[in-house]
This record gives C-alpha cells, sequence and structure tokens, in this order.
C-alpha cells in the first residue's frame, strides 16, 4: 500500500461527500414537484409528455396501483427488448451485420437490462446490433434507474405521510427521474468523457495497421461515451464493449476512471439527503450514509490491502512484490497498468457495493481475499450506497429490522420515524432480507451439484465455488459484475440468472411497495424521551452491525469454502 | 395474601413447582403444540432425525460413530425439552399465584334466589346450589360470615365486606348496592349484615380465569408484538435452514475437488442449524411473555389482555386522578387566617367548635390542627343553666351547603367563600375587601378557603390544603425520563389545579374534569399518535376508560368501570400504573435483549463448528479453531452442549426480566447492547471452550 494509493482513494470520498447536499436537495425539488434549477427549461416538455399520454400528475396512487404500473412497464420492457435482439439482424443499424441472438441469451439480457442489473453473458461488441445497444439497452439503461428511484420516492412517501393510502404518482416520478436527473447528468458526463477520449460515433470500425508483421485489426467503435455515462450514471453496468471499463476507448484515462466512480455513486449517495429532505429530518439521512460510507470505507481498505499485498506463491519464486518507482507492486494481474492496484480495488469495491457491475479489472484474477471484498458487498444486499433507488430501499429494510431489535431493547413497541413496526412491517422485512440468501445459496447448491452447472466451471475447488456463488450472487442482487472464469452463456446459466434478475427485483419492489402502502396507512407517533434516536452514532453503528451480522452469517459458511480457504491455501496454512 | 407468601411455603412450592414442570417439559413435546414455536419445532425435527440416524448407526451402518451422534442426538433433545422447560416453569408460577387467589372461592356454597329479587327486604327463601352452577345474572344472597360464591354487582343490602383474600389490605370495606361501590369479587368474606348480588360473570369467565388463561402457553393468544418477533425469528431459521442444506452439495463438491476428505454428515448438519437458528431468544419466548404476567400478579394486577400489558410499556401519557393518586384523600386544614383584629387562638377556637360535629375528614382535620397547634380541646357543651339550649349542630346539606353550631344565642358557621359571602350581605353588610383577599390568596396557592363567621360577622379563614403524597415529585421525574408525561386530572377549579400539579411536579393538569372532557383529552392525545394510560374507579370514569390504551381500574371499583378496563388493580392503589409501564416495558426489553444474545452467540458457533466439519477435506481451515478445541467431534458436542445450557442458564432472565432503568432510550440501548450484544459474542467462546476442556478432562473425547 502506498500514501499515493491511499491519497488517491481518499480524493475520491471527499469528492463524492461534497456533492451529496447540492444533488439532494435538487432531486428533493424534483420528486416533490417543486420548482427547480431546470424546470424552466424542462416544465414545459414535462407537461407534454404527461398530457400525451394521458397521464394526471396530481393523481395519487396506493401501493397496489403504483406496483401494477412499475411491473406492467418492465414487463413490457422485458418483451420489447427480447424482441429486439431477436429480429436485430432484419433491423437498420447493424453495421457488422450481427444475427438474432439465441433465444435463452436474449431472454437472460433482456431481464438483465431491464432489472438494472445489466450481466452480460455476451460480448457487446461482437453480438449487439447499435441499433440494439441504443434502442434496447441504452434506453433501459435510463427506464429501469428511474424504475429503481420511483420505488424508493414510493417509500419514502410512506414513511413521511401518514394515514394515507397514497405514495405517488409513478408515471410522474419516471419522468421526473428520467428528465430532470437521469438525462443531464448523462449528458454532461458522456461531454467530459469524449473530452477525456471517450470514442462518440456510428462508424462500426476502425482498421488499425499492427506494427508486428504488418498486420491489420478491426478496432470496435460505436456512440460508446453515450452509453457509459448512464451506465454509470444509473449504476447500470453493462458495457458496451465486453471488456468494459477496463477499455481504453470506454474509460481512456485516471481521470476518467475517477469520474466513472463518482458517477455511478453520486445519485445513490446524495439519495439519502432527498430522504432526509423529504421526511423533514436530514440527520436520519445523513446517519444512514455514514453507515452506507463506513462500510463501503471498511471495505474498499480491505480490497487495497489485499490485493497490494499480492500473492505470497509468487514472493516464494522470487517476485519482486514490493511498489516502487517502475512498478505499483502487489496483485497487478487482471487490472489495467493505466489504474494500478488502488484505483482499482476501490472500483471493484464501488462496483459491487452499488447494484452497477461496471469492472474496470478482473475480479476473477483478485486475491481469494480481495475478491472475497466483491462477494461480500453484493452479498449484504447491496446496501453501501446501493443502486440509484434499490440501495437505499434496501438499506430502509435493515433499519426497521435494527429498529426492531433496538426498539425491543428500549422498552417500547418499535418505531421508526413515528410509524409503529408491528407483525405486517415484519412479514414484509423478514421475507426481503430472506429472499436474497435463498436465492444465490440454493442455486448455488443447485449448481454445483449438477453437470450443467459444473461444466461451465474454469478453475475447480474452492475457486469454483467461489466463480458460481459470485454469479448467483451479482443476479441475484441484480449487480451485473462477473467474476470471470465462469463460461455463463449456457441455457442452464442463463435462464437460471434470468430468474434470480426477475425475483431478485421485482419481489423486492413489490415488498418494498407493500411495506411503503403499510407505513403510509399508519398514524404518526410523535418522539420523546423513551424513543429509540435513530440518527446517533450509536445507532449507525448498531445498524452496520445488522447488516453485517444478517448479510455475513448467511454466506459465511459458503465463503468459508470458497475465498477463505483458498486464502488460507494460498498463504500456505 | 398472594405475593406475600411465606418463605418457608414459598421453597416448597418452588421444588414442586420445578417437578410439575418437568413432568410438563416432557409432555410438551407432542408436536402438535410445538408448531407454535417453529423455531423449536425444527430443533425437534432435527433431534428425530439424528434419532433415527443414531438407531442406524446401532446396527452397524453408521454415517459417525454410535457415541458421537448419540451424544448429540441427546444435548439436542434436551435443547427442546429445556425450552418447555423454561415454559412450563414459567405458567407453573403464574398457576400457583392465580390458583392461591381463586382456591378461597372453591366448594363454596351459593344461596341462590329464585330469580331476580324485588323489593327491599332481605330475601329469606332459596336454594343452596354449588358455586360453579351459578350463571351470569343469577342473584344470591350472602349474609355474615359467607364467602361469596361469584364475582358480581350488589343489589341491595350493604354490608362490611373482608378483601384481604385478594387485596392483602386488612381493613373491611363497606359495599353496598348502587354508586361506585357495589362490586363485589368471589372469594373475599362477609363480616357483617348481608347483601343481595347478582353474578356478573359465569364461572370460569371472572378477571382471575381470563388471567389463568394468559400463564397458560397453549392457550394464550400470541400478542402483536410478539408476532412480530416470530416472523423475524422465524425468518432467521428458513435462512439458516437453506444455509445449513446447501453446504451438502458445497461439500460433496469441494471434497470432489479437493480429492480427499468426507462429505459433512447429516448429524453434523443438524448440530449446526441448532447452534445457528435462534434456540435461545425461540426457546425462552413463550416464558418471558407469560412471566410477565406473572410478575403482574405478583403485584395484585390482572391483566385481561396481553396486549395490554405490551401497550403499557409505550404509554406517553399517564392521566392521574388528583385524589387519592397524588394527594392523600383529603385536604387537611393547614393554617387559621384571622381577620378584623381577631388572634389566631380565638379563630381556632371558635372553627373548631363549628366543626365539633363535623365527621368529614375535613372537619375532624380542622379539630385536630387547633389542638395541636393551640392545644385548644374540643369540648360538648351539655344544656346548662347559661346555655339551656346546650349546642345545637347544624350538619351540612345540600341546601345550606354550610355547617356550625347553635350555641348561647350565638351562630357559629363556616362554609366555602360564595355561600358565606352571601350569607354575610343577607345579614346587611359588605364583604370586606380584606376577607376578600384572604380568600383569594389561599385559592390562588391550591388551598381551598372556609370562611368563619360568627353572627354573619366574618371572623377569618380556615386554609385546608391537599396534602400531596410524599416521593410523587421524584416518580413523575422519573417517568419524565422515561418519556413519559403525567396530567393530572381533578374537579377543582384551575387555580387549586395549578397550584397542586406544580407541588406536585406533574407535566399538566385538566381542571373541572368531567367525563365528557376526560373523554375529549384522551381523543386528542390519541389523535396526536399518543398512547394513554389512566387509571378510574367510577362508572362516570368508563367511558374514558374504554377509550383509554390502558386502563387500570380499582379493584373496588364499579362493574361499569371494571368491564371498560383492561387491568384490575386488586389492591386499588392508582400509583400502580408506574409499575405496570415498567412491567411491559420489562417484557420488551427482555425479548430484544434475549434476540440480540442469541444472534451475536452465532459468531462464535460458526468460528467453531466450520472447522470442525470440514476438517478432513480442508485441513488449512483448522486456523479458525484458534479456541484450540480437542478434536472436531468435541468442537461440535461442546456447542450444542453450550445451546442448550445457555438455555437453562437465561431461564431466571427471562422470568425476571431485564432491569428497567429509567435513564433514557440511548444509554438503555447503549447498556444492553454492551451486556447482551458484546456479552453474546464473547460468553460462547468462554463457555464452549470450557464444556470442551470439561469434556477432556472426564475423558468424554
Amino acid at each position: 500500500m502506498t500514501m499515493h494509493g491511499w491519497l488517491q482513494i481518499l480524493i475520491y470520498f471527499v469528492i463524492l461527500v461534497l456533492t451529496v447536499k447540492p444533488l439532494g436537495a435538487y432531486m428533493a425539488q424534483v420528486y416533490q414537484g417543486k420548482a427547480s434549477l431546470l424546470s424552466p427549461i424542462l416544465g414545459g416538455l414535462e407537461h407534454r409528455f404527461y398530457r400525451i399520454a394521458g397521464v394526471h400528475p396530481d393523481e395519487e396512487m396506493n401501493w397496489k396501483t403504483y406496483a401494477i404500473a412499475v411491473l406492467a412497464f418492465s414487463l413490457v420492457g422485458v418483451a420489447f427488448l427480447y424482441l429486439l435482439q431477436r429480429i436485430q439482424h432484419l433491423l437498420p443499424l447493424n453495421p457488422a451485420g450481427f444475427g438474432a441472438v439465441a433465444p435463452d441469451l436474449a431472454l437472460n439480457t433482456a431481464v438483465s437490462f431491464v432489472t438494472n442489473t445489466n450481466w452480460q453473458s455476451y460480448g457487446g461488441e461482437t453480438t449487439m446490433s447499435l441499433l440494439t445497444q441504443m434502442m434496447g439497452m441504452t434506453v433501459q439503461n435510463f427506464a429501469s434507474a428511474a424504475v429503481g428511484i420511483a420505488v424508493l420516492m414510493a417509500l419514502i412517501r410512506g414513511l413521511s405521510r401518514h394515514q394515507t393510502d397514497g405514495l405517488g404518482n409513478f408515471w410522474v416520478d419516471l419522468t421526473r427521474g428520467t428528465l430532470y436527473i437521469l438525462l443531464p447528468l448523462s449528458i454532461l458526463l458522456a461531454v467530459l468523457l469524449v473530452s477525456l477520449g471517450t470514442v462518440q460515433t456510428l462508424a462500426p470500425s476502425a482498421t488499425v495497421r499492427l506494427l508486428e508483421n504488418g498486420g491489420e485489426q478491426a478496432i470496435a467503435l460505436g456512440p460508446v461515451a453515450s452509453q457509459t455515462a448512464i451506465k454509470h450514471i444509473g449504476t447500470n453496468g453493462g458495457g458496451f464493449f465486453n471488456a468494459n471499463s477496463a477499455h481504453p476507448l470506454e474509460n481512456p484515462t485516471p481521470i476518467s476512471n475517477l469520474l466513472l466512480m463518482l458517477a455511478e455513486t453520486i445519485i445513490p449517495a446524495a439519495l439519502t439527503y432527498t430522504y432526509g429532505v423529504m421526511i423533514k429530518d436530514t440527520r436520519q439521512g445523513w446517519a444512514i450514509l455514514a453507515a452506507m460510507l463506513f462500510l463501503l470505507v471498511a471495505f474498499t481498505g480491505l480490497a487495497y490491502s489485499a490485493e497490494a499485498a499480492g500473492n505470497p506463491g509468487l514472493v516464494a519464486l522470487g517476485a519482486d512484490h514490493t511498489p516502487g518507482e517502475w512498478q505499483p507492486g502487489g496483485n497487478m494481474e487482471g487490472k489495467e497498468l493505466r489504474f494500478g492496484i488502488a484505483p482499482s480495488a476501490l472500483f471493484a469495491s464501488i462496483t459491487t457495493a452499488t447494484s452497477s457491475g461496471a469492472v474496470n479489472s478482473t475480479h476473477d484474477s483478485f486475491t481469494p481475499l480481495g475478491g472475497m471484498v466483491t462477494l461480500v458487498l453484493m452479498q449484504l444486499g447491496e446496501v453501501a450506497l446501493g443502486g440509484v433507488g434499490s440501495g437505499l430501499y434496501g438499506m430502509l429494510v435493515f433499519v426497521l429490522v435494527a429498529v426492531f431489535v433496538a426498539g425491543l431493547m428500549v422498552g417500547r413497541t418499535p418505531e421508526y420515524l413515528g410509524k409503529k413496526i408491528e407483525p405486517f412491517e415484519m412479514k414484509m422485512a423478514a421475507l426481503l432480507i430472506l429472499l436474497m440468501p435463498l436465492l444465490v445459496l440454493g442455486l448455488t447448491g443447485l449448481a454445483v451439484s449438477i453437470d450443467a452447472g459444473t461444466s461451465s466451471i474454469s478453475n475447480p475447488g474452492s475457486h469454483g465455488i467461489s466463480q458460481v456463488l459470485y454469479a448467483f450472487t451479482s443476479q441475484s442482487n441484480n449487480n451485473g459484475s462477473a467474476f470471470g472464469g465462469l463460461s455463463s452463456n449456457t441455457p442452464f446459466y442463463n435462464y437460471a440468472g434470468a430468474a434470480a434478475m426477475l425475483i431478485g427485483r421485482f419481489w423486492v419492489i413489490l415488498l418494498t411497495l407493500a411495506l411503503a402502502g403499510s407505513l403510509a396507512g399508519k398514524k404518526k407517533v410523535p418522539a420523546g424521551a423513551g424513543t429509540l434516536p435513530t440518527a446517533s452514532p450509536l445507532f449507525v453503528g448498531w445498524l452496520i452491525v445488522v447488516v453485517l451480522v444478517v448479510g455475513a452469517l448467511n454466506f459465511l459458511p459458503a465463503l468459508a469454502l470458497g475465498p477463505v480457504i483458498e486464502h488460507l491455501l494460498m498463504a500456505g496454512v | 395474601m398472594i405475593g406475600h407468601t411465606e418463605p418457608k411455603d414459598q421453597k416448597f412450592i418452588k421444588a414442586k413447582m420445578i417437578r410439575q414442570a418437568a413432568m410438563d417439559a416432557v409432555l410438551k413435546l407432542d408436536p402438535r403444540r410445538m408448531v407454535r414455536n417453529p423455531v423449536m419445532f425444527v430443533v425437534e425435527v432435527g433431534s428425530l432425525i439424528t434419532t433415527g440416524l443414531w438407531l442406524q448407526a446401532l446396527l452397524g451402518n453408521g454415517e459417525a460413530p454410535v457415541g458421537f451422534i448419540g451424544a448429540i442426538t441427546c444435548w439436542l433433545w434436551f435443547t427442546v425439552l429445556f425450552a418447555n422447560f423454561s415454559e412450563a416453569l414459567a405458567e407453573g408460577r403464574g398457576k400457583a399465584q392465580a390458583e392461591a387467589l381463586r382456591k378461597t372461592r372453591k366448594d363454596t356454597m351459593a344461596k341462590k334466589l329464585a330469580g331476580a329479587h324485588a323489593g327491599e327486604k332481605k330475601p329469606d327463601r332459596y336454594e343452596l346450589t354449588p358455586s360453579t352452577h351459578l350463571r351470569q345474572g343469577d342473584c344470591f344472597l350472602v349474609e355474615m360470615g359467607d364467602v361469596l360464591p361469584a364475582d358480581g354487582e350488589v343489589v341491595l343490602g350493604i354490608a362490611s365486606v373482608d378483601e384481604s383474600a385478594i387485596t392483602g389490605e386488612s381493613a373491611p370495606v363497606i359495599r353496598e348496592s348502587g354508586g361506585d361501590r357495589s362490586a363485589v369479587t368471589g372469594g373475599t368474606r362477609l363480616l357483617s349484615d348481608w347483601l343481595v348480588v347478582k353474578v356478573s360473570a359465569n364461572p370460569g369467565e371472572g378477571v382471575l380465569d381470563q388471567m389463568i388463561g394468559l400463564v397458560e402457553g397453549a392457550k394464550r393468544a400470541k400478542t402483536p408484538n410478539e408476532i412480530a418477533l416470530n416472523i423475524l425469528l422465524g425468518s432467521f431459521t428458513i435462512i439458516f435452514l437453506v444455509v445449513c442444506i446447501t453446504l451438502l452439495p458445497f461439500s460433496l463438491f469441494s471434497v470432489k475437488s479437493a480429492g480427499q476428505g468426507i462429505p459433512i454428515t447429516i448429524t453434523v448438519l443438524v448440530a449446526l442449524l441448532a447452534c445457528l437458528i435462534p434456540t435461545t431468544i425461540g426457546g425462552l419466548l413463550s416464558a418471558i411473555g407469560i412471566a410477565g404476567m406473572d410478575r403482574l400478579i405478583q403485584r395484585n394486577v390482572i391483566a385481561l389482555s396481553g396486549r395490554a400489558v405490551e401497550a403499557a410499556g409505550d404509554v406517553d401519557v399517564l392521566l392521574l386522578d388528583k385524589t387519592g393518586t397524588i394527594t392523600l384523600g383529603n385536604r387537611q386544614a393547614v393554617a387559621f387566617l384571622p381577620i378584623n383584629g381577631m388572634t389566631e387562638y380565638a379563630l381556632a377556637e371558635v372553627a373548631q367548635m363549628a366543626s365539633l360535629a363535623d365527621e368529614t375528614p375535613e372537619g375532624r382535620s380542622i379539630v385536630v390542627l387547633a389542638k395541636e397547634k393551640y392545644n385548644l380541646r374540643g369540648r360538648t357543651v351539655s344544656p346548662s343553666e347559661q346555655n339551656p339550649e346546650g349546642m345545637r349542630f347544624i350538619t351540612f346539606t345540600a341546601q345550606t351547603r354550610m355547617s356550625g353550631v347553635d350555641l348561647d344565642h350565638t351562630r357559629i358557621r363556616k362554609g366555602a367563600p360564595d355561600t358565606m359571602f352571601s350569607l354575610i350581605e343577607d345579614a346587611g353588610q359588605p364583604v370586606a375587601p380584606e376577607l376578600r383577599s384572604i380568600v383569594d390568596g389561599v385559592a390562588n396557592s391550591g388551598g381551598t378557603p372556609l370562611v368563619v363567621t360568627r353572627n354573619e360577622v366574618p371572623l377569618g379563614v380556615i386554609n385546608l390544603k391537599d396534602i400531596v403524597k410524599g416521593g410523587l415529585n421524584e416518580r413523575f421525574a422519573q417517568l419524565r425520563r422515561m418519556g413519559i408525561k403525567t396530567v393530572m386530572i381533578t374537579g377543582d377549579n384551575p387555580l387549586t389545579a395549578a397550584a397542586i400539579a406544580a407541588e406536585a411536579g406533574v407535566d399538566d393538569f385538566m381542571a373541572q374534569a368531567t367525563p365528557e372532557n376526560k373523554l375529549k383529552l384522551i381523543r386528542t392525545y390519541q389523535a396526536e399518535g399518543r398512547l394513554v394510560a389512566m387509571t378510574g374507579d367510577g362508572t362516570n370514569d368508563a367511558p374514558a376508560l374504554a377509550q383509554a390504551d390502558v386502563a387500570v381500574a380499582m379493584n373496588t371499583g364499579t362493574q361499569p368501570a371494571r368491564e371498560a378496563a383492561n387491568m384490575i388493580d386488586l389492591e386499588s392503589n392508582p400509583t400502580k400504573l408506574i409499575e405496570i409501564v415498567e412491567i411491559g416495558k420489562q417484557l420488551l426489553m427482555t425479548r430484544g435483549a434475549l434476540t440480540t444474545f442469541s444472534i451475536a452467540n452465532d459468531v462464535a458457533k460458526y468460528f467453531v463448528i466450520i472447522p470442525a466439519a470440514f476438517a478432513s477435506t480442508y485441513p488449512s481451515l483448522g486456523v479458525l479453531n484458534f479456541m484450540r478445541l480437542a478434536t472436531p467431534e468435541s468442537a461440535i458436542l461442546s456447542a450444542v452442549m453450550f445451546n442448550a445450557l445457555i438455555i437453562v442458564a437465561l431461564i431466571p432472565v427471562a422470568l425476571k426480566g431485564v432491569p428497567y432503568r429509567a435513564v433514557g432510550a440511548s444509554r438503555l440501548l447503549r447498556d444492553n447492547l454492551l451486556i447482551y450484544g458484546l456479552g453474546g459474542l464473547i460468553a460462547p467462546f468462554i463457555g464452549i471452550k470450557l464444556i470442551d476442556w470439561l469434556l477432556v478432562i472426564m475423558g468424554l473425547v
């Protein structure tokens, strides 16, 4: 580990924290329908959309109507994206002449992008036409992100309102999120990326002459900057290129790398402030952000130290692992030289802590402990910032569980923000925290028991368990990052993965909305001296413990047989 | 007397109760009962599976050594039995207490009347019926020396009743038809006269029987909070079930790819499952709920629903009747304030005379004050030559609204200021400003002024004051720290009420309270989302009691009040509410603390079982066994034993409850997290190591 490395990590976190308040306040204005910076420009457009679609923006939806709207919108998205891939060979903007995508892969991909997972069982530049990428993937990159924030808004309204069943209007939330937040930020980022060297063209490819033997190579090109921008802003992560953010035409410099890391975290981080504004108690938002950042910083530190320590096996063979002027030291396998150890470890931590899943290095090549960090961050439920919207609504479920147990310990029926947590809320929270371990462990257990599952594993033994575990962890949590090493483009992994992504997204959304509906109908109990304070450092600490315990306890045996034993074997214990 | 049983008696009951509880624990293994508690049901199913594996091993083809499977099986059964035992013990205690209450009314014969009684005379024809045959609406006669056969309402007669059997209070109380003192409880004894009583509840439905229902695990309806906690525990159980089941394919895959070792056995998987699921809280949850009820009975409070006890822990506002709760029952004279140049001594003498025949507590207090302050002895003057008529006492009536004495053509009167002012004015004199200012001064200070006149000439004012009970200020401050607001309810005027409220240290008060505005006040608080508790005894309290979230009726209260309440205080002690709140809080805290402890335990258990379970496949995992437990078998057995024994070790905590201190939520949370969270993290490391060490020493492994 070097001072320089820590400094890069520090700079990222400082900038991130500085964006929280302004962006959070702006988003609160947008979702509360108040005048904001961009409403003079976009207000007319927004209302024209409502008129065309026949939406009455003041019409409140109850949780069921809201849920039906979310599900219907997403289902149409899946169907459209599936169809688009299946008939892409008949449509224009297919300069490379790619054929129709196979049914299992098309389904997996359609589900993947609609669920904000962006798991890619394919290589983008060798499978998808430009039209599919732009009208399919990119559209869903916006839509799935806007859906995530919309569901969060419904939950926040459930917490802040009382004795009502109205949770807002899904179509309005969807429109505002896309128009006022995702689009402007994406445009800004795309322009910055282009200025740093990311390509943006409709030309299919460039041909370059190679130094070696005078040969030629076709370099794939495309509208990369625009897609990369929303891929990060919306914590999507599905890259234009198979190499994702490790590709020099997508992520050319350390500065662009920093921008991409910031891009995938500014909205999730700022939403905590938006939350605070909307519930009229910003301390609650800061408290949650503190818990999220603590987890992220701690795990980033662990990943960085594990990667910087490198592989003792190589040291034993006489390889020089010490960082110096000419080498970054540590475990550089699978990492880009232009980034080095610290930004790669940070990027890996961020991408798994949010639901982004973009990668700038190969997680499969990380040291066992570094790889474990990426696994654990997803297994905690992606709440250390998490996906846009989904991270905070996931964290709020943990908050309810933490409040429930802590509330009992102070001798009152547990209440959060004046809302009593009763059997129905516990039922929803229990089903929410139950779901992910069931999906991940169940599918991993299945995969290592059948040939269709084991045949895709590239490394046998404990690393093989990590590969399969990673695949299902990533898809169930709608992360989408890949460990690499697992050949996942098989009917078994495509279908099982599609199921995991669908359940992992919409089951969670459904229960979250039901929870919001129940909370909105409750009375608000005024706080007193006997009320559990939920913005105190003690509670933040307790929340962190609950997230760690609930996440870690479920996966400890699986992790012990995967990365932990791998680390022990590598260390020669 | 309950709750005050002699120590030797209690010891006897304890030994007997433990034997009974041990037997009940076995009977409770019935799966139909166990399924009510999902966590322990899973352990029971696990025990059955390992029992089967043990039998298989006995026959020669076991998956592990017979002794190992046998030992694990044995301790798994103990885990279930210990949990059942804790519930049985709590039930036993509650039943013993309730039984003691009920004992008195067993085998009593009722003098049942043939139909509703009419007329005012004592009935002379009745039929002797066993008390168990009485039905709601029946009327019966009780005479001097009889034990009341059932709860009921007096419809005729007046009598003194010894209620010490249920209240522990030895002074007899008066019960009569109509008014606020008409309710009688079965099991009490008539000391004088006779009563005709109408039965208010069928046998088996009386308040005691309801309470006994609440301490029986099988019949007890779970409270909302218990249901919510059960859901959380259930979800942990399901997660760990999946964790353990999926460990089998992981293990098979690992063995295949590592090329060494044997897959994890079913016995170890079941042992791991039993250790991971929250058995500590799951096993003790029922006992905690029952023990909360037990603690109420110990304090002579009968709860009619478990929900009310939990709600007590959430109370934000406490409505307290002034009289009897905040102040001693009656006002007392504290000062004589003379005017017109009278001396205090002379005023005291006149005032004493005016009060000689006044049997009200206020009147007596005037006599006593005069005696204590000026050594004046009240004397009754017999008719004599100077005074042929003797003393003619004027008693207080609603019409005259004053009392006094006529003596030797002297008319001495005392009464409320407005009455006395008109008396003075009717005699053609103006009311002196000096008098008015003294009267106002007394009223402003929270006292009640009485004006004394002689022949319609005002002599001065007696200051009667409410005496605030000692130690209340401190209790209210404690409530404030608990986050509970206290509101005093009184019929007094606002000035008096404010003064007393300030003296007692309550947060707020309601003066000139009527049943309507009491009800309104409760609704206002509830609309703000607050939970309201109140005590009451009169029929006019019934609507407010029914509206309050936690309503405690005095046992001496009327039937409507008792029916509207969800708790009955047998001792009729209004400050009991504070203790009820604490019991409610303790109930919730005990659940939270043991849940935290239970989950925190899992960390240590993982460190013990994971290396042990995979020792043959991956010997390197032994690094995690930093406690250096002797063998994989001893490690797993120690964890299972610890898991079972910790239930027994925590039974006292479950029964007594985690102590509540009024220190505010943050400190409570910090302290409980340190004790039960951190403690729960560390305790199993020590406990398991200790058990492992004992197993080694005893040569069992």
